[in-house]
């Protein structure tokens, strides 16, 4: 039935409408920091608002996320960060009365992520998402990572097997479940279970890899492991992480984009954030005085 | 005003009372069952262990009369009832649980799936007897007894799909979605299966009760004296299968049972005794097995 | 490193695009069609759907077979004639015995299930330690899982010739006999979901009363009982519709007179146990005797669809309150 991937994917070439260029540092604006803005964008958002039913929850977000960084995602409880997150792999497609407007272009291909004649299946097989709560399949650590590969349509068990064990070592947790594939995720510890859910999300080799919150339901040392694999795994993929962890955010991430009542307020990068706030709103909530 | 030590004291008095009251409340319904269970196991334990009134038909001799017929007939039954019910009901619950857009004609189909489970079964009866019977010009065949009993069970099915459904955390169905599944990918890969074991139980649930429903079957006229089997559903030639069965005139466990309780001899209130006491062994061990399982996946699954 | 902008007015790029009609897209069926999703969808929807067409068929078939009774019986004959005697010449279609038969079965059943019922759901609730529930709860649900034709025996073999002992020249089958038995049977229906409705009042309104002092007792009865009220009222609304809906017990254990008393210890003859009468035989298929099954079957409905429906309002209301 209808397996994703089976229709081809809009190519570089195919002529598209509204297609346009990665931004380039020509079109960044006198906002970003100076030094030479990467050529290649994985993600830009344009005028996006979000609603649910009739309440906005984004308000008209710009903004470019380059290629093979981590981006943070940083904000009160409420501010849409993780609204935006969502609308990146269109989980908000799964609940009625959701409406966005505005777009997401997704290079190199250039296309819409959120325009309507994507189909949001196959766009998640492009990118994956790792939840604030561990959430594994209740099936064994081998079906988890494998799921996503099926889907992909991936069928031979070589293949499948070679690929789970890749998935695995990426989210450093190969050495600790090898002799047990076949027992149940849920034997698992916490912080184990959710790098199984990195795995599972790397499986499918997405170029762009969202973080909700993923430390929020486990212990500092398991926090410092996930985190350490999120620096390890940009160079392979872009990522976006949400985080109600400042800490975090300076620890992980190349820039950083503080949001407030769904509106973006500041995006820079990380250190310069951190540093020298541009807007009176930003120093105040990175000094605690809110939020 | 009491004072405030004879206050606690008068307080602590009344819940060890009502303590008590409850306690013996709960134990009045059991052992009031049990007093009348002994009595059935007394009035019909002569021909419990005869091995032939297992393999023996129904007869006019109470000596020589058995349970062979029904007792097949009530198995046939409730495998048919169970094919016919269990994929119509699973699937109505996966409509309504996870496709189904919250609108008026959603609300009407659950507000009926709610006053369908409440219909007395004998009304189920009477739709068999109008629509199946006379409508359709069926045959009193084991057919429409599972058709009117798979109608019966349908809203236990359904209720009990749901409740498993909506038992399974949105995050796993999340996690699905974000790996690019489709719906029924998630529905078919995850839903189905984390669920199998509340509609297990349920379904065993329904069973027992189908199983022990003998009002919807008199009202389609099963109340007959049958002293022959079905065909086999097996032939030595092919195509091996033989669907001649489900055509067949039956009767079933308790509607022999009353059949016997309605004469008035004594051996045959006997009779009705000793059938009393399978039939019952039937359905309490189904309810067994279904609050077993039900433990053991409550112990199980910890999401 | 960074290409993030801070604001929609600094960025030249985003303010030269204006969202366009197209982009704004409606979630539900987006993307390329998938006709297979759609057909599983379509399958799914009609599984679901027939239930409501199982219930249109009962009441059509309700409603056209008794169409040919009420031609020869006038509806007001049938609804307010106090003697019911099908088989008599001329034949008598009063509804009124069987109702009696009805409501007194049903009210001696009721008489029995509701208290021990709520004491036993309080008792569970608000009181059981956890080891003693998780094992009397099942139990006693197999109270409902005896089939009723059990049940019927128990009244007719056990229950009628024992009140024969206390009370003197009564018949040994009565309403009062398979009533009694009924009750037995329903006590699990109420009690079940009354204790669940009991236990999905939230902890903090106990903790309130208990901070004031207040005992299980009067915690249980004048705060957990009455926040619990509707979902309570639900499941007394479901035990009266199985009462009413019964058939094997009456058909056994009521005597199967049709009696226009309410004296439960006569002997009686419910609307269920009618039809059952009818279907073992007694009337020829086809004559206006035989069509009034489907007659009485149509009021039995009506009844059992109030009530189902009442009970489905409390239920949804309580549900929305917690």
């Amino acid at each position: 039935m209808n397996e994703p991937g089976s229709t081809p994917w809009p190519k570089e070439n195919v002529p598209r409408e509204n297609v346009s260029p990665p931004p380039s540092s020509s079109t960044a604006s006198a906002g970003s920091i100076g030094a030479g803005v990467d050529a290649n964008c994985k993600l830009v958002v344009r005028d996006l608002s979000f609603f649910y039913g009739p309440k906005q929850a984004l308000k008209q977000i710009n903004l470019s996320i380059p290629q093979n960084t981590v981006t943070a995602l940083i904000g009160p409880s409420g501010c849409g960060k993780t609204t935006l997150l969502r609308c990146l792999n269109r989980m908000h497609d799964l609940y009625p009365g959701n409406r966005y407007v505005g777009e997401i272009r997704m290079y190199p291909e250039g296309i819409n992520i959120i325009g309507r004649d994507v189909d949001p299946m196959e766009m998640r097989l492009r990118v994956g998402m790792v939840f604030q709560k561990p959430n594994p399949f209740p099936k064994s650590i081998f079906e988890n990572v494998a799921f996503g590969l099926r889907l992909a349509g991936l069928r031979s068990s070589t293949q499948i097997e070679e690929r789970v064990e890749k998935s695995l070592r990426s989210a450093a947790l190969w050495d600790e479940v090898k002799d047990r594939l076949k027992e149940s995720a849920y034997a698992l510890s916490g912080g184990q279970q959710q790098r199984l859910c990195i795995a599972r999300a790397l499986a499918p080799e997405p170029g762009v890899l969202l973080f909700d919150e993923p430390t929020s339901a486990l212990d500092p040392a398991s926090t410092a492991r996930i985190e350490d694999l999120v620096y390890e795994l940009k160079d392979r993929l872009t990522i976006v992480i949400v985080t109600h962890n400042m800490q975090q955010a300076a620890r992980v991430s190349d820039q950083t984009c503080f949001f407030y009542h769904g509106e973006l307020i500041e995006a820079n990068a990380t250190s310069e954030m951190f540093e020298h706030p541009r807007q009176e709103l930003t120093s105040r909530y990175l000094t605690g005085q809110f939020g | 005003m009491a004072s405030i030590p004879e206050l606690i004291v008068r307080l602590k008095r009344q819940d060890r009372w009502f303590a008590v009251l409850g306690l013996a409340c709960t134990l009045v319904g059991l052992v009031t069952l049990l007093i009348l269970l002994a009595g059935l196991i007394r009035d019909g334990h002569h021909r419990l262990f005869d091995p032939a009134f297992y393999a023996s038909f129904p007869s006019a001799r109470a000596a020589r009369a058995g349970i062979l017929s029904p007792l097949v007939g009530s198995i046939l039954l409730a495998f048919v009832t169970i094919l016919l019910a269990v994929p119509l009901g699973v699937a109505a619950g996966v409509y309504l649980e996870e496709y189904a857009p919250r609108n008026i004609w959603t609300t009407l189909i659950e507000i009926n799936i709610a006053n369908l489970a409440g219909v007395p079964s004998i009304i189920f009866g009477l739709l068999a007897l109008g629509a199946l019977i006379y409508g359709l010009h069926l045959d009193r065949s084991l057919l429409v007894g599972g058709i009117t009993l798979a109608l019966l069970i349908l809203p236990i099915v359904i209720v009990t799909t749901r409740e498993a459904l909506r038992a399974i955390p949105q995050g796993i169905r999340e996690a699905a979605y974000a790996l690019g599944a489709t719906k029924w990918q998630v529905v078919r890969h995850h839903l189905i299966p984390y669920s199998l074991g509340g509609i297990a139980t349920g379904t065993i649930i329904a069973m027992s009760r189908a199983l022990g429903e003998s009002a919807p079957l008199m009202t389609i006229g099963a109340l007959t004296f049958i002293t022959f089997l079905p065909p086999p559903p097996i032939r030595s030639q092919p195509p091996f299968v033989n669907f001649q069965w489900l055509n067949s005139e039956f009767t079933a466990m308790p509607i022999q049972m009353f059949n016997w309780i309605s004469r008035p001899q004594a051996e045959f209130s006997a009779l009705a005794a000793t059938a009393g006491v399978v039939l019952i062994l039937m359905t309490l061990s189904l309810n067994a097995v279904a609050i077993i399982l039900r433990y053991r996946l409550r112990k199980r699954i910890k999401w | 490193m960074s290409s993030a902008t801070p604001e929609p007015r600094d960025q030249q790029v985003a303010t030269a695009v204006k969202p366009r009609p197209d982009s704004v897209s409606p979630l539900f069926g987006s993307g390329r069609p998938r006709w297979g999703e759609r057909l599983v969808e379509w399958l799914l929807f009609l599984a679901a759907f027939i239930s409501v067409v199982v219930t249109m068929g009962i009441v059509a078939i309700l409603l056209w077979e008794s169409s040919t009774f009420f031609r020869s019986v006038p509806t007001l004959e049938f609804l307010t004639g106090r003697v019911w005697a099908p088989t008599f010449e001329p034949p008598h279609f009063g509804i009124l015995p069987l109702l009696c038969g009805t409501v007194v079965t049903t009210g001696v059943a009721l008489l029995v299930a509701l208290p021990i019922g709520s004491i036993v759901a309080v008792y569970m609730s608000e009181y059981a330690p956890f080891a003693v529930r998780e094992f009397l709860k099942p139990t006693l649900e197999l109270l409902s899982a005896i089939p009723t034709v059990v049940y019927g025996y128990f009244a007719l073999v056990y229950v009628g010739p024992t009140l024969q002992r206390l009370f003197a020249d009564i018949p040994g089958a009565n309403m009062l006999s398979a009533g009694m038995v009924m009750g037995l049977m329903i006590i699990p229906y109420i009690s079940s979901l009354s204790e669940d409705a009991m236990r999905s009042v939230p902890m903090l309104l106990r903790e309130g009363a208990y901070a004031l002092g207040a005992n299980r007792l009067i915690t249980a009865f004048k705060v957990v009982y009455p926040a619990a009220l509707s979902g309570i009222g639900s499941a007394y609304i479901l035990g009266i519709s199985r009462a009413i809906g019964e058939t094997m017990i009456v058909a056994i254990a009521a005597g199967g007179q049709p009696n226009f008393t309410l004296d439960p210890r006569q002997p009686g003859l419910t609307i269920t146990a009618y039809i059952v009468q009818v279907s073992m035989g007694d009337l020829p298929r086809g004559s206006v005797g035989y069509q009034s099954i489907f007659a009485a079957g149509l009021l039995l409905f009506v009844f059992t669809l109030g009530f189902n429906i009442l009970g489905y309002l409390l239920r949804k209301r309580f549900r929305e309150s917690y």
